[in-house]
């Protein structure tokens, strides 16, 4: 949501229209609780912020869809654009009326005379060109801040100051029993350019020495480097997301303690190498075995344990998967048993001890879901292999021989140790 | 016998370079198979950096397993160690070659899913940063350390640094190579791992885990032992009680030997004639 100064919201509504029973809906039901609160208001939807602004400033309302703007808004007269009122009336003058009257001159003399900004104005209202809001951020819990009268350029001097920052913040959660799980450093350069970078805990924490420690990690592992051209100005350090933290007690056989030495290693790897690249399981409640352990960023919590189902599991499962599957060239002896040999990787496995099958059927609900999936809608038979030489191998007919549906594939799903 | 002061002096320095004088490297484990513990000459430390090599291509998840269950038996080795997290360090292009890990299957070989931490790192280099940063967490079980192929930031120093850090924290270290040949490394032990024909369950039925386990080198005692092992998930540990599978199984090691070996008996005549090679 950004500001339209003097009296215009504009909202971002793309993506989330459909939780309100779109956007017809949206604006029905925003207009409704304007209306009980005693406010007067008019709403447009269109598809870019200007295209939506400028009927609203004429007092009108409505659906704007995409590609239509041209047609329902040549008719605006021009004050609709929101020109400095010299512009406007230099306009009028001009015996330019209507958004139609400008969008049909060439652009080069319109553009000497009144300025390009006027004409990119134009373009966004039509749709011709999009632009994003500048959306008003909520305001962090807990911010500090340090202004410089001289600006700060040195690597040393802006770990220092961040380090001064963290001890601050650590000191304003402390008092309000909290914990950070989510710090945000601000840096605004000189020439107006902020940059920011965020840092992210396992679980909620206040030390400083720890926080100043990852902001350095984060410092060291950015693609493209912190530039402070002239220099910093004002560095300001924001809490996110904080959480209630109770001061902890170190156990006698110290395991609080060591509880919080694993978290500070998510945290300093979570830092450098990213959320997606630090994971920890999460068994799903499924037979399928694609989607039975899934990963997650290991900093969004600890594990839950493992279902006690999962324990009492007996069929041996292999300790890798392909995904997708591999596709191999397997002969069987009989069409619905074990294969004899295969093909994998160019490489010929005679087979010599076989389990099997164990037929895995594909999730109904699922299919219902995405009907154009031909390879996962085909029931499974999987087959637990071992070759010659001692590797073992988890293999699967894809398709039933009774159902028809052409002659079943064979793939390669994992390796067993 | 006397022995001057200026030997018995030097003697104590000697002492104080060991590795094993260190404060992490005290803890120590067992395979849990007898005839492997005992060719060993003493259990294998805790704090130490251990490598795997996969035998052949083929060899990658026999050699992953293997890794697992070594880790199992190494963090088992330290206080509270059945309850501590591992962490697999991986280098991306392993989920490629391999295979991503899956939770069921480490359900299968005895360890519970929630305990393990995975890290995929982007290259070898960032691989050995995060190993390097776990095996200071004393906090750890233990740490696998899975980079591919034969990495350049992976020769001696690295090793010594990665070697260091576990005895300072007593960390299991265990690096496995699925690929890439053994080069200079400042590693404890080092162990070639093979699939081995299991043992079959009631209707041919491929049975438990087997590998064909040679310990290439051993700092701290004799190398060159050659064993057939297999992992019960269920004790969390080695035997070695195993008759010998139908088929027979080349050894690797001697090729000009011609035949391979058939029976018990030639299995560990070759086993015995394997050369004592110390690489590095």
């Amino acid at each position: 949501m950004a500001l339209d100064a003097p009296d215009g919201l504009v909202l971002d509504i793309s993506g989330c229209a459909h939780l309100f029973g779109g956007e017809v809906a949206l604006r029905t039901r925003l207009l409704a609780h304007l209306k009980r609160h005693g406010l007067t208001a008019y709403a447009v939807v269109a598809s870019t912020p200007d295209a939506a602004r400028a009927p609203v400033r004429c007092g009108l309302g409505g659906l704007i869809a995409p590609g239509e703007e041209a047609r329902r808004l040549s008719g605006l007269p021009v004050a609709a654009l929101g020109l400095a009122p010299a512009t406007a009336s230099g306009l009028s003058r001009a015996g330019l009326k209507t958004l139609g009257d400008l969008a049909g001159r060439p652009a080069t003399p319109l553009a000497a005379r009144f300025g390009e900004e006027m004409l990119v104005k134009l373009r966004r209202t039509l749709g011709l060109e999009d632009a994003r809001i500048v959306p008003r951020r909520p305001l962090p819990d807990c911010i500090a801040e340090r202004r410089f009268a001289e600006p700060i350029a040195r690597e040393c001097d802006i770990e220092g100051s961040l380090a001064l920052l963290v001890g601050e913040v650590g000191r304003m959660l402390e008092a309000r029993g909290e914990g950070g799980r989510a710090f945000e450093a601000s840096f605004f350069r000189t020439d107006g350019a902020v940059r920011r970078l965020t840092v992210e805990t396992a679980r909620p924490s206040r030390d400083g020495a720890s926080l100043a420690r990852l902001f350095r990690e984060k410092l060291d592992s950015l693609a493209d480097p912190l530039d402070p051209g002239f220099g910093f100005d004002l560095v300001r350090l924001a809490v996110l997301r904080a959480e209630p933290l109770a001061a902890a007690q170190i156990g006698l056989d110290g395991r609080i303690n060591e509880d919080e030495e694993i978290a500070a290693l998510v945290d300093r790897l979570t830092t450098r190498l990213g959320r997606e690249r630090v994971l920890r399981f999460m068994l799903r409640d499924t037979h399928n075995p694609s989607r039975a352990g899934a990963l997650v960023p290991a900093i969004d919590g600890p594990a839950a344990p493992s279902p006690a189902e999962a324990e009492a599991e007996t069929l041996p499962r292999p300790i890798t998967l392909f995904e997708p599957p591999q596709p191999i060239e397997a002969l069987a002896e009989v069409p619905d048993g074990p294969p004899l040999r295969f093909r994998w990787r160019r490489v010929l496995h005679e087979v010599a001890r076989a389990e099997g099958p164990e037929r895995i059927a594909p999730e109904w609900w699922r299919l219902l879901a995405a009907p154009t999936a031909p390879e996962g809608a085909r029931t499974r038979d999987y087959y637990r292999v071992e070759n010659r030489e001692g590797r073992r191998f988890w293999l699967f007919r894809a398709g039933l021989y009774e159902r028809g549906g052409g002659t079943p594939r064979w793939f390669l799903h994992g390796l067993f140790p | 016998m006397s022995t001057t002061p200026a030997i018995s002096a030097l003697r104590g320095m000697l002492a104080g370079l060991e590795a094993e004088r260190l404060p992490g490297g005290t803890q120590f484990f067992h395979l849990g198979a007898p005839r492997a513990d005992a060719t060993l000459g003493g259990p294998l430390a805790c704090g130490a950096l251990h490598e795997i090599f996969a035998a052949e291509a083929g060899d990658m998840a026999a050699a992953a397993g293997f890794a697992l269950a070594l880790a199992l038996r190494a963090a088992a080795g330290r206080p509270a160690g059945e309850t501590r997290p591992l962490l697999w360090v991986r280098q991306e292009t392993v989920d490629a070659e391999a295979g991503r890990l899956a939770a069921d299957g480490l359900l299968t070989l005895g360890i519970d899913p929630a305990r393990l931490l995975l890290v995929r790192a982007p290259g070898a280099e960032a691989a050995l940063r995060a190993a390097d940063d776990a095996a200071r967490c004393a906090a750890l079980g233990a740490v696998i350390l899975e980079p591919w192929g034969e990495p350049k930031a992976l020769d001696l120093t690295a090793t010594r640094r990665l070697s260091l850090r576990a005895g300072e924290s007593g960390v299991p270290l265990l690096m496995l190579r699925p690929s890439g040949r053994p080069g200079p490394s400042a590693g404890a032990t080092r162990w070639r791992i093979r699939a081995a024909p299991s043992r079959a369950l009631a209707g041919e039925a491929p049975g438990a885990p087997g590998f064909l386990v040679e310990l290439l080198r051993h700092r701290a005692g004799h190398a060159g032992g050659s064993w057939h092992l297999e992992w019960n998930h269920e004790t969390r540990s080695f035997h070695d009680d195993v008759a010998l599978p139908r088929f027979v199984v080349p050894v690797p090691v001697r090729r000009e030997t011609g035949q391979a070996a058939t029976g018990t008996t030639a299995l560990r005549e070759s086993a015995r004639q394997l050369p004592f090679r110390r690489a590095g």
